[in-house]
Protein backbone atom coordinates (compact mmCIF):
# COMPACT_ATOMS: atom_id res chain seq x y z
CA UNK A 1 0.00 0.00 0.00
CA UNK A 2 1.33 3.52 -1.11
CA UNK A 3 0.52 6.59 -2.60
CA UNK A 4 2.52 8.57 -4.96
CA UNK A 5 1.73 12.44 -6.77
CA UNK A 6 2.50 12.89 -10.44
CA UNK A 7 5.27 12.88 -12.11
CA UNK A 8 5.56 8.90 -10.09
CA UNK A 9 3.65 6.34 -11.07
CA UNK A 10 2.69 3.49 -8.67
CA UNK A 11 2.72 -0.12 -10.11
CA UNK A 12 2.29 -3.73 -8.96
CA UNK A 13 3.51 -6.81 -11.28
CA UNK A 14 2.09 -10.00 -11.68
CA UNK A 15 -1.20 -9.53 -10.36
CA UNK A 16 -3.20 -13.33 -10.40
CA UNK A 17 -6.69 -13.90 -8.07
CA UNK A 18 -5.32 -10.22 -6.22
CA UNK A 19 -7.30 -7.15 -7.18
CA UNK A 20 -5.08 -3.92 -7.40
CA UNK A 21 -7.31 -0.97 -6.30
CA UNK A 22 -5.97 2.68 -7.62
CA UNK A 23 -8.01 5.34 -5.46
CA UNK A 24 -6.93 8.76 -7.62
CA UNK A 25 -7.90 12.42 -7.12
CA UNK A 26 -8.10 13.67 -10.57
CA UNK A 27 -7.43 17.82 -9.65
CA UNK A 28 -4.69 16.72 -6.98
CA UNK A 29 -2.96 14.24 -8.77
CA UNK A 30 -2.26 12.28 -6.43
CA UNK A 31 -2.89 8.58 -6.39
CA UNK A 32 -2.94 5.24 -3.90
CA UNK A 33 -2.37 1.74 -4.74
CA UNK A 34 -3.35 -1.47 -2.53
CA UNK A 35 -2.73 -5.23 -3.38
CA UNK A 36 -5.85 -6.76 -2.17
CA UNK A 37 -5.83 -10.74 -1.49
CA UNK A 38 -8.89 -11.59 0.28
CA UNK A 39 -12.21 -10.50 0.15
CA UNK A 40 -12.47 -10.42 3.90
CA UNK A 41 -10.91 -9.88 7.05
CA UNK A 42 -12.86 -12.63 8.73
CA UNK A 43 -11.05 -14.61 7.03
CA UNK A 44 -7.78 -13.61 8.77
CA UNK A 45 -6.92 -16.59 11.24
CA UNK A 46 -4.29 -15.12 12.67
CA UNK A 47 -3.83 -12.22 15.81
CA UNK A 48 -2.00 -9.60 13.84
CA UNK A 49 -4.15 -8.57 10.81
CA UNK A 50 -1.93 -6.62 8.14
CA UNK A 51 -5.21 -4.81 6.64
CA UNK A 52 -3.66 -3.51 3.22
CA UNK A 53 -4.60 -7.35 1.93
CA UNK A 54 -8.29 -7.67 2.61
CA UNK A 55 -10.96 -5.73 0.62
CA UNK A 56 -12.93 -4.78 3.58
CA UNK A 57 -10.00 -3.16 5.41
CA UNK A 58 -7.27 -2.56 2.71
CA UNK A 59 -9.44 0.20 0.67
CA UNK A 60 -10.06 2.12 4.00
CA UNK A 61 -6.97 1.98 5.46
CA UNK A 62 -5.74 3.41 1.59
CA UNK A 63 -8.35 6.23 1.61
CA UNK A 64 -7.14 7.11 5.27
CA UNK A 65 -3.47 7.18 4.44
CA UNK A 66 -4.58 9.64 1.40
CA UNK A 67 -7.05 11.87 3.77
CA UNK A 68 -3.24 12.08 5.70
CA UNK A 69 -1.84 13.51 2.35
CA UNK A 70 -4.51 16.09 2.03
CA UNK A 71 -6.98 14.58 0.29
CA UNK A 72 -10.91 14.73 0.02
CA UNK A 73 -12.74 11.36 0.19
CA UNK A 74 -15.23 13.37 -1.90
CA UNK A 75 -12.89 13.57 -4.88
CA UNK A 76 -11.92 10.23 -4.58
CA UNK A 77 -12.10 7.51 -7.87
CA UNK A 78 -11.44 4.20 -7.99
CA UNK A 79 -9.72 2.06 -11.41
CA UNK A 80 -9.26 -1.83 -10.10
CA UNK A 81 -7.90 -4.42 -12.15
CA UNK A 82 -7.31 -8.53 -11.54
CA UNK A 83 -9.44 -11.08 -9.83
CA UNK A 84 -8.60 -13.61 -12.55
CA UNK A 85 -8.94 -17.35 -12.32
CA UNK A 86 -5.14 -18.90 -12.70
CA UNK A 87 -6.48 -22.28 -12.07
CA UNK A 88 -10.01 -24.40 -12.13
CA UNK A 89 -8.91 -25.90 -8.32
CA UNK A 90 -7.80 -25.12 -5.14
CA UNK A 91 -8.45 -25.94 -1.41
CA UNK A 92 -11.99 -24.68 -0.62
CA UNK A 93 -10.72 -21.85 0.59
CA UNK A 94 -9.04 -20.93 -2.73
CA UNK A 95 -12.23 -21.99 -4.95
CA UNK A 96 -13.35 -18.48 -6.83
CA UNK A 97 -11.52 -16.14 -5.10
CA UNK A 98 -10.75 -13.95 -7.87
CA UNK A 99 -14.27 -13.29 -8.45
CA UNK A 100 -14.99 -13.13 -4.53
CA UNK A 101 -12.00 -10.59 -4.51
CA UNK A 102 -13.90 -8.51 -7.17
CA UNK A 103 -17.52 -8.76 -5.69
CA UNK A 104 -15.77 -7.52 -2.57
CA UNK A 105 -13.65 -4.20 -3.69
CA UNK A 106 -16.73 -2.87 -5.75
CA UNK A 107 -18.75 -3.69 -2.78
CA UNK A 108 -16.06 -1.53 -0.08
CA UNK A 109 -16.15 1.20 -2.78
CA UNK A 110 -19.93 1.32 -2.95
CA UNK A 111 -19.73 1.82 1.22
CA UNK A 112 -17.27 4.58 0.81
CA UNK A 113 -19.17 6.07 -1.63
CA UNK A 114 -16.25 6.04 -4.04
CA UNK A 115 -17.13 5.80 -8.01
CA UNK A 116 -15.55 3.22 -9.97
CA UNK A 117 -14.74 5.00 -12.90
CA UNK A 118 -12.68 1.61 -15.18
CA UNK A 119 -11.97 -1.95 -14.76
CA UNK A 120 -10.33 -4.57 -16.33
CA UNK A 121 -10.90 -7.81 -14.35
CA UNK A 122 -11.78 -11.57 -14.63
CA UNK A 123 -10.45 -13.76 -17.31
CA UNK A 124 -7.69 -15.96 -16.36
CA UNK A 125 -4.83 -14.45 -17.25
CA UNK A 126 -2.16 -12.55 -15.21
CA UNK A 127 -1.79 -8.67 -15.00
CA UNK A 128 0.86 -6.07 -14.39
CA UNK A 129 -0.52 -2.68 -13.32
CA UNK A 130 0.83 0.70 -13.86
CA UNK A 131 -0.75 4.11 -12.46
CA UNK A 132 -0.04 7.57 -14.05
CA UNK A 133 -1.65 10.62 -11.64
CA UNK A 134 -1.07 12.83 -14.04
CA UNK A 135 -3.44 11.21 -16.88
CA UNK A 136 -5.81 9.72 -14.43
CA UNK A 137 -4.82 6.44 -16.43
CA UNK A 138 -4.22 2.75 -15.33
CA UNK A 139 -1.85 0.68 -17.91
CA UNK A 140 -2.35 -2.66 -17.74
CA UNK A 141 -0.32 -5.17 -19.30
CA UNK A 142 -1.06 -9.01 -20.10
CA UNK A 143 1.00 -11.82 -21.51
CA UNK A 144 -0.92 -12.71 -24.29
CA UNK A 145 -2.71 -9.39 -25.05
CA UNK A 146 0.22 -6.84 -24.38
CA UNK A 147 -0.88 -3.30 -22.62
CA UNK A 148 -4.06 -1.68 -22.53
CA UNK A 149 -4.96 1.85 -20.92
CA UNK A 150 -8.35 2.21 -18.75
CA UNK B 1 -2.29 -22.95 16.47
CA UNK B 2 -0.03 -20.42 15.46
CA UNK B 3 3.34 -22.05 14.99
CA UNK B 4 4.96 -18.87 13.60
CA UNK B 5 7.32 -18.69 16.47
CA UNK B 6 8.15 -22.04 16.94
CA UNK B 7 9.87 -22.33 13.64
CA UNK B 8 13.73 -22.32 13.94
CA UNK B 9 16.49 -23.22 11.68
CA UNK B 10 16.28 -26.29 13.14
CA UNK B 11 13.01 -26.95 11.95
CA UNK B 12 13.89 -26.08 8.05
CA UNK B 13 16.91 -27.96 8.27
CA UNK B 14 15.07 -30.57 8.68
CA UNK B 15 13.16 -29.68 5.69
CA UNK B 16 16.33 -29.23 3.48
CA UNK B 17 16.95 -32.86 4.36
CA UNK B 18 13.56 -34.09 3.10
CA UNK B 19 13.21 -31.56 0.46
CA UNK B 20 16.66 -33.27 -0.74
CA UNK B 21 15.39 -37.03 -0.71
CA UNK B 22 12.16 -35.93 -2.35
CA UNK B 23 14.84 -34.25 -5.17
CA UNK B 24 16.82 -36.97 -5.89
CA UNK B 25 13.93 -39.39 -6.71
CA UNK B 26 12.22 -36.33 -8.66
CA UNK B 27 15.90 -36.08 -11.17
CA UNK B 28 16.10 -40.04 -11.51
CA UNK B 29 12.73 -40.01 -13.28
CA UNK B 30 13.26 -36.89 -15.14
CA UNK B 31 16.64 -38.30 -16.19
CA UNK B 32 15.02 -41.19 -17.16
CA UNK B 33 12.40 -39.68 -19.06
CA UNK B 34 14.81 -37.36 -21.29
CA UNK B 35 18.02 -39.97 -21.56
CA UNK B 36 20.37 -36.85 -19.80
CA UNK B 37 21.75 -36.10 -16.66
CA UNK B 38 19.23 -33.71 -14.32
CA UNK B 39 20.90 -32.61 -10.73
CA UNK B 40 18.45 -31.53 -8.81
CA UNK B 41 18.77 -30.08 -5.30
CA UNK B 42 17.15 -27.78 -2.50
CA UNK B 43 19.44 -24.76 -1.67
CA UNK B 44 17.96 -23.74 1.13
CA UNK B 45 14.43 -23.93 2.89
CA UNK B 46 13.24 -20.54 3.82
CA UNK B 47 10.75 -18.62 5.62
CA UNK B 48 10.12 -16.03 3.01
CA UNK B 49 7.54 -13.19 2.40
CA UNK B 50 5.45 -13.21 -0.45
CA UNK B 51 7.55 -10.43 -2.75
CA UNK B 52 10.75 -12.97 -1.63
CA UNK B 53 9.02 -15.84 -3.09
CA UNK B 54 8.62 -14.39 -6.51
CA UNK B 55 12.12 -13.10 -6.59
CA UNK B 56 13.24 -16.93 -6.11
CA UNK B 57 12.07 -17.73 -9.46
CA UNK B 58 13.07 -14.55 -11.49
CA UNK B 59 10.28 -11.51 -10.54
CA UNK B 60 6.71 -11.62 -10.25
CA UNK B 61 6.98 -10.07 -14.20
CA UNK B 62 8.83 -13.21 -15.48
CA UNK B 63 6.98 -15.41 -18.08
CA UNK B 64 7.13 -19.03 -17.06
CA UNK B 65 5.04 -22.59 -17.59
CA UNK B 66 3.97 -23.26 -14.38
CA UNK B 67 1.95 -26.39 -13.15
CA UNK B 68 0.29 -26.41 -9.92
CA UNK B 69 -1.18 -28.87 -7.93
CA UNK B 70 -2.83 -29.36 -4.16
CA UNK B 71 -2.09 -32.11 -1.94
CA UNK B 72 -4.18 -33.40 0.40
CA UNK B 73 -4.19 -35.44 2.82
CA UNK B 74 -2.06 -35.72 6.58
CA UNK B 75 -0.42 -32.77 4.64
CA UNK B 76 -1.70 -30.04 2.73
CA UNK B 77 -0.52 -27.66 1.00
CA UNK B 78 0.32 -26.28 -3.20
CA UNK B 79 3.01 -27.25 -4.99
CA UNK B 80 4.38 -25.54 -8.23
CA UNK B 81 6.77 -26.69 -10.59
CA UNK B 82 7.94 -23.04 -12.55
CA UNK B 83 10.19 -23.44 -15.53
CA UNK B 84 11.15 -20.47 -17.27
CA UNK B 85 9.76 -20.62 -21.16
CA UNK B 86 13.04 -21.34 -22.69
CA UNK B 87 13.76 -24.29 -20.53
CA UNK B 88 9.88 -25.82 -20.71
CA UNK B 89 10.47 -25.34 -24.32
CA UNK B 90 13.60 -27.46 -24.33
CA UNK B 91 11.94 -30.50 -22.05
CA UNK B 92 9.23 -30.74 -24.04
CA UNK B 93 10.35 -30.67 -27.62
CA UNK B 94 12.72 -33.72 -26.39
CA UNK B 95 10.19 -35.06 -25.07
CA UNK B 96 7.19 -34.81 -27.84
CA UNK B 97 9.92 -34.95 -30.63
CA UNK B 98 8.78 -31.17 -32.01
CA UNK B 99 11.81 -28.95 -32.66
CA UNK B 100 9.28 -26.16 -33.39
CA UNK B 101 7.21 -26.90 -30.28
CA UNK B 102 6.89 -23.20 -28.20
CA UNK B 103 5.11 -22.33 -25.20
CA UNK B 104 5.02 -18.59 -26.41
CA UNK B 105 2.90 -19.31 -29.13
CA UNK B 106 -0.40 -18.27 -29.44
CA UNK B 107 -2.17 -20.87 -29.26
CA UNK B 108 0.01 -23.84 -27.66
CA UNK B 109 -0.37 -27.17 -29.51
CA UNK B 110 -2.63 -29.20 -26.78
CA UNK B 111 0.40 -32.16 -27.29
CA UNK B 112 2.84 -29.56 -25.66
CA UNK B 113 0.10 -28.97 -23.16
CA UNK B 114 -0.61 -32.75 -22.33
CA UNK B 115 3.59 -33.17 -22.61
CA UNK B 116 4.03 -30.45 -19.79
CA UNK B 117 1.16 -31.61 -17.53
CA UNK B 118 2.42 -35.15 -17.37
CA UNK B 119 6.39 -33.74 -16.77
CA UNK B 120 4.86 -32.67 -13.63
CA UNK B 121 2.61 -35.21 -12.73
CA UNK B 122 5.86 -37.37 -13.17
CA UNK B 123 8.02 -35.09 -11.12
CA UNK B 124 5.69 -34.31 -8.10
CA UNK B 125 4.21 -38.03 -7.62
CA UNK B 126 8.33 -38.90 -7.16
CA UNK B 127 8.85 -36.01 -5.23
CA UNK B 128 5.78 -36.68 -3.22
CA UNK B 129 6.21 -40.35 -2.87
CA UNK B 130 9.87 -40.27 -1.21
CA UNK B 131 8.05 -37.51 1.16
CA UNK B 132 5.17 -39.67 2.30
CA UNK B 133 7.89 -42.80 2.86
CA UNK B 134 9.89 -40.60 4.81
CA UNK B 135 7.40 -38.80 7.18
CA UNK B 136 5.11 -41.74 7.32
CA UNK B 137 2.63 -39.05 5.82
CA UNK B 138 -0.25 -39.64 3.71
CA UNK B 139 0.13 -37.22 0.95
CA UNK B 140 -2.42 -37.45 -2.22
CA UNK B 141 -1.69 -35.18 -4.89
CA UNK B 142 -4.38 -33.75 -7.36
CA UNK B 143 -4.12 -33.52 -10.85
CA UNK B 144 -1.82 -30.84 -12.11
CA UNK B 145 -3.26 -28.12 -14.21
CA UNK B 146 -0.83 -25.57 -16.09
CA UNK B 147 -0.70 -21.77 -16.88
CA UNK B 148 1.82 -19.88 -19.03
CA UNK B 149 2.14 -16.76 -17.42
CA UNK B 150 3.69 -14.34 -14.63
CA UNK B 151 5.10 -16.21 -12.32
CA UNK B 152 3.48 -13.77 -9.55
CA UNK B 153 -0.09 -14.45 -10.87
CA UNK B 154 0.45 -18.03 -11.10
CA UNK B 155 2.16 -18.90 -7.60
CA UNK B 156 0.09 -16.21 -5.72
CA UNK B 157 -2.73 -18.70 -5.59
CA UNK B 158 -0.92 -21.30 -3.87
CA UNK B 159 -0.34 -18.12 -1.24
CA UNK B 160 -4.71 -17.72 -0.63
CA UNK B 161 -4.25 -20.21 1.76
CA UNK B 162 -1.20 -19.66 3.73
CA UNK B 163 -2.09 -15.17 3.89
CA UNK B 164 -4.98 -15.91 6.27
CA UNK B 165 -2.36 -16.93 8.82
CA UNK B 166 0.23 -14.94 8.03
CA UNK B 167 2.76 -12.89 5.61
CA UNK B 168 5.53 -15.47 5.10
CA UNK B 169 5.31 -18.72 3.87
CA UNK B 170 8.13 -21.76 4.17
CA UNK B 171 9.22 -22.60 0.87
CA UNK B 172 10.97 -25.18 -0.07
CA UNK B 173 12.86 -24.81 -3.38
CA UNK B 174 14.28 -27.47 -5.42
CA UNK B 175 16.92 -26.12 -8.42
CA UNK B 176 16.99 -28.20 -11.65
CA UNK B 177 19.59 -28.15 -13.77
CA UNK B 178 20.32 -30.10 -16.95
CA UNK B 179 24.26 -31.19 -17.52
CA UNK B 180 24.84 -29.46 -21.02
CA UNK B 181 27.74 -31.33 -23.23
CA UNK B 182 29.99 -29.08 -22.20
CA UNK B 183 28.97 -29.07 -19.02
CA UNK B 184 26.79 -26.32 -18.63
CA UNK B 185 23.69 -26.32 -16.90
CA UNK B 186 21.38 -25.44 -19.64
CA UNK B 187 18.21 -25.16 -17.56
CA UNK B 188 17.01 -23.74 -14.60
CA UNK B 189 13.88 -24.36 -12.76
CA UNK B 190 11.95 -24.08 -9.54
CA UNK B 191 9.71 -26.65 -7.23
CA UNK B 192 7.99 -25.00 -4.64
CA UNK B 193 6.36 -26.96 -1.68
CA UNK B 194 3.70 -24.53 0.16
CA UNK B 195 2.37 -26.56 3.33
CA UNK B 196 -0.61 -24.66 4.76
CA UNK B 197 0.14 -23.57 7.78
CA UNK B 198 -2.42 -25.98 9.90
CA UNK B 199 0.02 -28.80 8.42
CA UNK B 200 3.43 -27.13 9.92
CA UNK B 201 2.68 -28.99 13.24
CA UNK B 202 1.68 -32.29 11.57
CA UNK B 203 4.99 -32.11 9.42
CA UNK B 204 7.23 -31.59 12.47
CA UNK B 205 5.64 -34.12 14.68
CA UNK B 206 6.24 -36.40 11.64
CA UNK B 207 10.00 -35.22 11.58
CA UNK B 208 10.21 -35.84 15.70
CA UNK B 209 11.24 -31.93 15.82
CA UNK B 210 8.21 -30.54 17.32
Amino acid sequence: MNVVKEPMTIRTSGLGSCVGVVLYDQTKKIAGLVHIMLPDSNLGKSDQVNVAKFADTGIYALMELLKAEGVRPMGLKAKIAGGSQMFQFGSNDTIRIGPRNIEAVKKELKRLSIPLTAEDTGGSSGRTIEFDPAHSILHVRTVSQGTKEI
Amino acid sequence: MNTDNLITDMHLDVLKEVGNIGAAHAATSLSQLLNRKIDMHVPKVELVSFDGMFDLAGGAETVVAGIFLRIEGDLSGSMFFVLPLDSANHFIRKLIGDETFDFASHDIPDMGISAMQELGNILSGSYLSALSDFTGLKIYPTVPSLSVDMVGAIVSFGLIEVSQHSDEVIVIDTQIREEGPDGTASVNGHFFLLPDPSSYAAIFRSLGVL
